[in-house]
């Protein structure tokens, strides 16, 4: 099966601001893909030009099989959208526009409609400029979530929304993707929610791919934390190639050590007489700050 | 802390944001008086013509709905008199200046960002109704030293310019008072705007009343336009007058600030109403869309025409008479209409400033796009399917259709009217209506070049579209007294709009001007339909 969104060497440049300098994406079929960076590292513009709004200055771009330029409208009745800040109109309440956006699409699933109403706890009666931040972003997740379509493009959904609302999120896209197989390409800048739901994601930094596989395989690439209590002070760990950030106090041992290091560092605390220890692969989080560390800023246009 | 720290730094910051705006009313308004007292000091140089004026436009209640009770023959009297229907004008400023920087900024999210700097809680306000105050007060001294310059006497003039900043300010106050009762800023413009109506006539009862000698003259007194127009500049210069109004306007932003006090940062004193929780089944195509989005402004705008066709046909058959005696007039009028009646040239000039009005509808029609897209709403509705060209298409429709309700509206009820006063409604309604409809091409062509520049260059749009409707307006207003060459004159569309009804009507023009309009609006559509979606 082809993979739902395929982008290779993507750039696009605004006057003399250069948004994505040669990016690459692969989304396959029925995959939940985590889209992480820092702010201005061009996840935006790359989902921009993956809904059809830009035009790509050069690279390729396949949507779910089609160009997603010149085949904007067919696709887009595949696919639904929440962008990071919702928008909504004055004047019409949220009930009205989760209809409208539906229709447009070719029509909404009501039983999941009134499903999600509940769950998101969002009155659809209140006229747009009513709704405060968070539920504003209700109202363009229940619009996209409610459709049947073969992929969700989320750039930051839950922005504003509290962790009660945050949980229902992941939920709802837990079943989506795990008992529907729909595909998620999920923009986001909140680790724990990645790391909870996505399969695999691509790092980006300053318009280009960084990092990009499961979160085993990125994690396989780097350091474990490992904490333990020995019956004695071992002194060859400092020496060891691939331990960091050791620090020793009286029984107690803590430090990092490289995946391909670590069969020799346990072999050395368990020569100390171990009771206890715990070791953790590293976070998102720190996975992410690694690839940024002393990156620099992301210049302003 | 105090209530009103950070207000000069509030203030500031709406002479920055407004310092094109601004500065562009007050010169605008200033030049009004100026060129109405040139013009009618070289058509009625003394003050016996002026006084035959006068007595004939007094027998026509209509005019003095517009313009309030009749003035002495002196030049700044007159003046005072013939430009008093601005004065709704300056109230419409005021009431639209202030709810924009206090009720537009807190709907926005804009004001809690200020406020939750060292700002004190009545800043925002005060700062909006000292700004626009000022500004009104610029405006004074440029009417004072224009009214003066104009050789009138020199109190009557500052009365004037302070009668003119009146109305004004009253409605800034006004402004400042229903920004504080609705959640929405549109509520709140329709509410201040349903106040100046009301006010506006109020007035035009108490006036006509007081002319005719019977009726509710009390009523020339209701506040706050009223009192604008009782300052008599240059019949008796009634100082006091100003001065209650400056303790109404003093009063007015009082409530402003208790009620300001009494509610919520956001919140609105009339609670907001719910809506349908579910679309009505006609709600699902962008033209749906576009019509829930415009079609509350069509309403008011055909609303508007009708009153004003209701108007211009009434005073159309007293506008033959009017001219009388006074030979120069005449002449003036006949240049301008050819052998047509002078009613017939009243009709056509009156619908003439009609269709500039309703371009401004146009132009903001097409302008909607632009609010849509820079709002990050186009995005959601081109991602669920809508193309591209049916979401501009959409929007289109009512930039070009819109003025035709509007202009139809006019027409057909200046026909109707004008034909009652006249005894042959059968003939003059489709004359009139044909006038009115002649004026198409012109404002089509206005709403086309908005849309070309939306497609081409969407932040330049608003610029470019009102710019060429303000240019619109001076070669049609001031062209011919300023003796602007033919060929700056035919840059406006409307100078090529045959007079009608009286005139022969070439088709020429009128295909032209459409061919060019139908050009434009598909380079916008083509344009739009290859550029980058959103420009912010």
């Amino acid at each position: 099966m082809d993979d739902a969104v395929v982008v290779s060497d993507l750039r696009k440049s605004f006057g003399e601001t250069v948004a994505l300098d040669g990016l690459d994406l692969n989304v396959a079929q029925g995959e939940v893909h985590g889209f992480l960076g820092p702010n201005g590292a061009g996840k935006t513009t790359t989902i921009r030009v993956l809904l059809g709004l830009l035009r790509a200055d050069g690279g390729t771009v396949r949507l779910l099989g089609g160009d997603p330029w010149r085949d904007s409208v067919s696709l887009h009745r595949r696919l639904a959208y929440v962008p990071g800040d919702v928008t909504l109109w004055p004047n019409l309440t949220g009930g009205e526009v989760i209809d409208l956006l539906g229709r447009l699409r070719g029509g909404l699933n009501p039983r999941r409609r009134a499903d999600l109403l509940e769950r998101f706890d969002l009155d659809p009666r209140k006229k747009g400029r009513a709704y405060s931040k968070g539920n504003r972003q209700k109202v363009g997740l229940v619009a996209a979530l409610a459709c049947d379509v073969e992929l969700f493009v989320l750039d930051e959904p839950t922005s504003g929304l509290d962790p009660l609302m945050e949980d229902v999120f992941r939920q709802v896209i837990r079943e989506e993707a795990k008992k529907e197989g729909r595909t998620v390409l999920l923009s986001s800048h909140i680790l724990s929610e990645v790391e909870a739901l996505c399969d695999r994601v691509s790092i980006i930094r300053r318009g280009r791919t960084v990092e990009t596989g499961t979160l085993e395989s990125l994690r396989h690439l780097t350091r474990i934390s490992i904490t333990a209590d020995v019956a004695r002070l071992p002194d060859g760990l400092a020496g060891l190639s691939g331990v960091h950030d050791l620090q020793v106090q009286d029984h107690h041992v803590q430090l990092q050590v490289e995946s391909t290091e670590l069969d020799l560092v346990l072999r050395q605390l368990t020569a100390c007489g171990v009771r206890s220890l715990t070791s953790r692969p590293p976070t998102l989080e720190e996975l992410f700050l690694r690839q940024y560390d002393g990156a620099q800023p992301v210049q302003a246009p | 802390m105090s209530a009103l720290t950070g207000t000069g730094a509030l203030v500031r910051l709406i002479l920055r944001r407004d310092r094109v705006v601004m500065p562009a009313w007050i010169l605008l308004v200033a030049l009004v008086p100026l060129g109405t007292a040139s013009g009618t000091a070289a058509l009625y140089p003394t003050d016996e013509a002026r006084q035959g004026y006068i007595d004939d436009l007094s027998r026509s209640s209509l005019l003095i709905l517009f313009y309030g009770r009749t003035p002495t023959p002196d030049l700044g009297s007159l003046i005072f008199w013939r430009s008093a229907s601005g004065m709704v004008i300056l109230g419409l400023i005021g009431l639209l200046t202030v709810i924009r920087h206090t009720r537009v900024e807190e709907e926005a999210g804009r004001r809690e960002l200020v406020g939750s700097a060292a700002v004190g809680r009545y800043a925002d306000l005060t700062a909006a109704l000292v700004a626009t105050s000022g500004a009104f007060l610029v405006l004074a001294v440029l009417v004072a030293l224009g009214m003066a310059s104009q050789r009138t006497p020199v109190p009557g003039a500052v009365a004037m310019g302070l009668a003119w900043a009146a109305a004004g300010i009253l409605f800034a106050a006004v402004g400042a008072v229903v920004a504080q009762l609705s959640q929405s800023a549109a509520a709140a413009r329709g509410l201040g705007i349903a106040v100046l109506a009301a006010a506006f006539a109020v007035r035009a009862v108490g006036d006509v009343a007081a002319q005719q000698g019977s009726g509710p003259s009390w009523l020339s007194w209701v506040p706050p336009l009223g009192w604008a127009y009782q300052v008599r500049a240059y019949d008796g210069d009634r100082w006091w007058v100003l001065g209650m109004a400056a303790v109404l306007a003093v009063a007015l932003s009082g409530v402003a600030f208790r009620l300001a006090a009494r509610r919520d940062l956001g919140a609105g004193l009339l609670a907001p109403r719910l809506g349908p929780a579910v679309a009505a089944p006609s709600l699902r195509t962008p033209l749906a869309l576009a019509w829930r989005l415009h079609r509350g402004t069509l309403y008011a705008w055909t609303a508007g025409f009708v009153v004003y066709g209701l108007l211009i046909g009434g005073i159309a058959d007293a506008a033959g008479d009017l001219v009388g005696d006074n030979q120069q007039l005449r002449a003036v009028m006949e240049r301008l209409g050819g052998q047509s009646a002078l009613s017939d040239v009243f009709i056509a000039s009156s619908l003439g400033i009609s269709a500039l009005i309703v371009s401004a509808y146009a132009i903001s029609a097409a302008l909607r796009m632009r609010v849509e897209e820079a709002g990050l709403r186009s995005e959601p509705v081109l991602v669920a399917g809508a193309s591209r060209l049916g979401w501009a298409g959409s929007h289109v429709v009512f930039a070009l259709l819109g003025p035709v309700v509007a202009m139809a509206a006019s027409g057909l009820t200046a026909g109707v009217v004008y034909g009652l006063s006249t005894g042959d409604v059968g003939r003059q309604v489709p004359r009139v209506l044909w006038g009115a409809l002649v004026q198409l091409p012109a404002i089509w062509v206005l709403a086309a070049l908005t849309v070309a520049v939306f497609g081409l260059r969407p932040r330049l749009a608003p610029a470019v579209g009102w710019l060429a409707l303000v240019i619109c307006l001076l070669v049609g207003q001031v062209g011919a007294a300023l003796r602007l060459s033919q060929s700056l004159l035919d840059v406006s569309p409307f100078t090529h709009i045959p007079h009608a009804p009286g005139g022969a009507v070439p088709m020429t023009p009128l295909v032209v001007l459409t061919g060019l309009a139908v050009a434009l609006v598909l380079v916008g559509l083509i344009g739009f339909r290859r550029r980058d979606i959103p420009v912010t």
